[in-house]
């Protein structure tokens, strides 16, 4: 499809969705109050006319509140596991099943799976979406499907071994128990070739690590309910950046704190307007989820690709002005030989009413020459790149090996000591 | 005496710039009964660099490694040096004049005389011109 005829798909299909979201109140009166109509939404830019819709709108619709269609034609439901209070409840259509199994199939088609594959869906196949969605997807391709669930581990390598399973689907966590169980039980999974793991932020050090365990090539994919599930945006065999279906999606990247739009290469919060869904039809929805558009083409000739997913909205900081991202003061850490796995951020008022960010780091034994200068040169280093990545400038204070917090679970590593002026 | 016998091997720890570190590295020594014939800190911003010349250099290293400090070994020499005024800018002129960099020292004074401790850049050629100068360097064998 030519660019201006993918715009064209986009806009039509945007100006659709804005009449359909008009059988929801919330949306009604919304646009209604900011005096916008689908007339008047003539080229792609207009979409910042538009509000935004956040996570807790949809909360305060439950449960029913943001279906655009009677009950009767809703054929599935699904919910967000709602760690914090209320799930998030959202429907499908016949029609919408239809397509979301369509947007799945096409990703793993991406990937080089056919019908001739063997597919091992070992995720939750209840409300989580990622059960389910994958289920359907896969079945499209025309594979054969073994809805496996999670759990009885043993098991599921036996059939991985026994019905010569070639593609897996599960997040990248269980991906992990799954090659310590395989090591235990002495199978090297023979027949595995694709892992699919998603639901999880995971790491590049991560993929390795499954890629050499499990003998797979492992490809990243993201979706989230509200979006219709997994499917969203997925990986090619190039493995840098994951590609969303513009037909389906139109996606921008904001400023956070402002709610402007950035341009590629600057990191920023997904939003996406789902340009396909009947039941439930969004506007401009806050994923919260952390990338940015790449600026290259992929080398696989496909659409624009975004980056892999670097943190949470609710994670940010916003220094002088400036936001950063833990994940990504961890990137620029964790890539440098002479710095320990461990880090604190500090964020501080000055006197001048300055924020001052300090970050700790364990400089790793073997790096530690005895000299002060060398110290004070790897000091120097870490400020440099930090300054060069986040532009703005950071203070970094060497602490002893083994005198930073250890973390079990989620880890806290930035304390915000400012108080408010 | 060859060269290598002059070469003196300091520890140098790690410390973070907080009170309390000096006092868990010098309780370790005592406790295995290390002896410390000379020492100094460097600082830099949040940071330093202790630095001692002891009587058991490999058991000192053992143990604070094991208490979690990142140690390492630095090569040293020791001058003894007339403990009288001129004493320390004979020695500092003499390798100044051959254009070998003294990186830092630091002295100690006691009943056999003064030594000067020096990390320089070029220490073999630094041993050389001492010892043809008709100056005493301390051996390593001294400190044990």
């Amino acid at each position: 499809m030519r660019p201006d005829e993918l715009e064209h798909l986009q806009l039509s299909r945007l100006r659709e969705t804005i009449e359909r979201v008009q059988h929801v109140p919330f949306y009604r009166d919304l646009l209604a109050q900011e005096g916008v109509r689908a007339e008047d939404i003539r080229t792609l830019e207009d979409l910042q006319r538009l509000p935004f819709t956040r996570k807790q709108d949809l909360r305060d619709g439950y449960p029913f509140g943001f279906f655009a269609v009677p009950l009767s034609r809703v054929v599935r439901i699904h919910t967000t596991s709602g760690t914090t209070g209320k799930p998030t409840v959202v429907g499908y259509t016949r029609g919408d099943l239809d397509r979301w199994s369509d947007l799945i199939a096409r990703n793993l088609t991406m990937v080089g799976l056919t019908e001739n594959d063997v597919f091992q869906n070992a995720v939750n196949m209840g409300m989580f979406t990622g059960g389910l969605g994958f289920h359907y997807g896969a079945e499209k391709v025309g594979m054969t499907v073994l809805p496996a669930g999670t759990g009885n581990t043993r098991r599921q390598i036996e059939m991985i071994d026994d019905f010569g399973v070639t593609a897996i689907h599960c997040t990248p966590s269980y991906a992990m128990h799954l090659a310590e169980v395989a090591e235990e039980m002495g199978s090297d999974l023979p027949s595995l070739k694709v892992g699919v793991f998603g639901a999880e932020p995971w790491s590049d050090a991560t993929r390795n690590d499954l890629q050499d365990r499990l003998g797979v090539t492992a490809y990243d994919s993201y979706g989230l309910s509200e979006l219709f599930g997994p499917g969203v945006a997925f990986e090619c065999p190039e493995q840098d950046g994951l590609h969303i279906w513009h037909d389906s999606y139109l996606v921008e990247i904001i400023d956070p704190a402002t709610g402007e739009q950035l341009g590629p290469g600057e990191r920023g919060e997904l939003v996406v307007t789902p340009l396909v869904k009947e039941a439930m039809p969004l506007i401009r929805y806050r994923t919260g989820d952390i990338t940015m558009l790449l600026e290259d083409d992929c080398p696989c000739g496909r659409t624009r690709r975004i980056a892999r997913f670097s943190g949470r909205v609710d994670d940010m900081l916003i220094i002088r002005g400036i936001n950063v991202f833990p994940s990504q003061i961890e990137h620029i850490l964790m890539a440098l030989p002479e710095v320990g796995d461990q880090f604190m951020v500090y964020v501080d008022r000055n006197e001048h009413h300055l924020d001052e960010m300090t970050i700790h780091v364990e400089v790793k034994r073997q790096y530690f020459s005895g000299e002060l200068a060398d110290l004070a040169r790897i000091q120097q280093k870490i400020v440099r790149t930090l300054r060069d990545t986040l532009e703005l400038r950071t203070a970094v204070q060497l602490v002893e090996p083994g005198s930073l917090p250890r973390f079990e679970g989620k880890a806290r590593r930035v304390v915000d000591r400012r108080t408010n002026v | 005496m060859t060269p290598d016998e002059f070469i003196i091997r300091q520890i140098s720890v790690f410390s973070e710039n907080r009170p309390g570190r000096l006092a868990a590295i010098a309780h370790a020594l005592e406790e295995e009964r290390v002896n410390i014939f000379a020492f100094s800190i460097a600082e830099a911003s949040g940071f330093g660099v202790v630095r001692a010349l002891v009587d058991k250099p490999e058991k000192a290293h053992a143990r604070l490694t094991e208490d979690g400090f990142n140690v390492a070994f630095t090569d040293v020499i020791a001058v003894r040096m007339r403990d009288e005024p001129g004493g320390l800018y004979e020695v500092a002129s003499m390798l100044g004049d051959t254009g070998i960099n003294i990186e830092y020292s630091y002295a100690y004074s006691g009943p056999a005389g003064a030594v000067l401790i020096l990390r320089v850049d070029r220490p073999a050629e630094a041993i050389e011109r001492i010892l043809s100068a008709g100056k005493e360097l301390l051996s390593a064998a001294a400190f044990r």
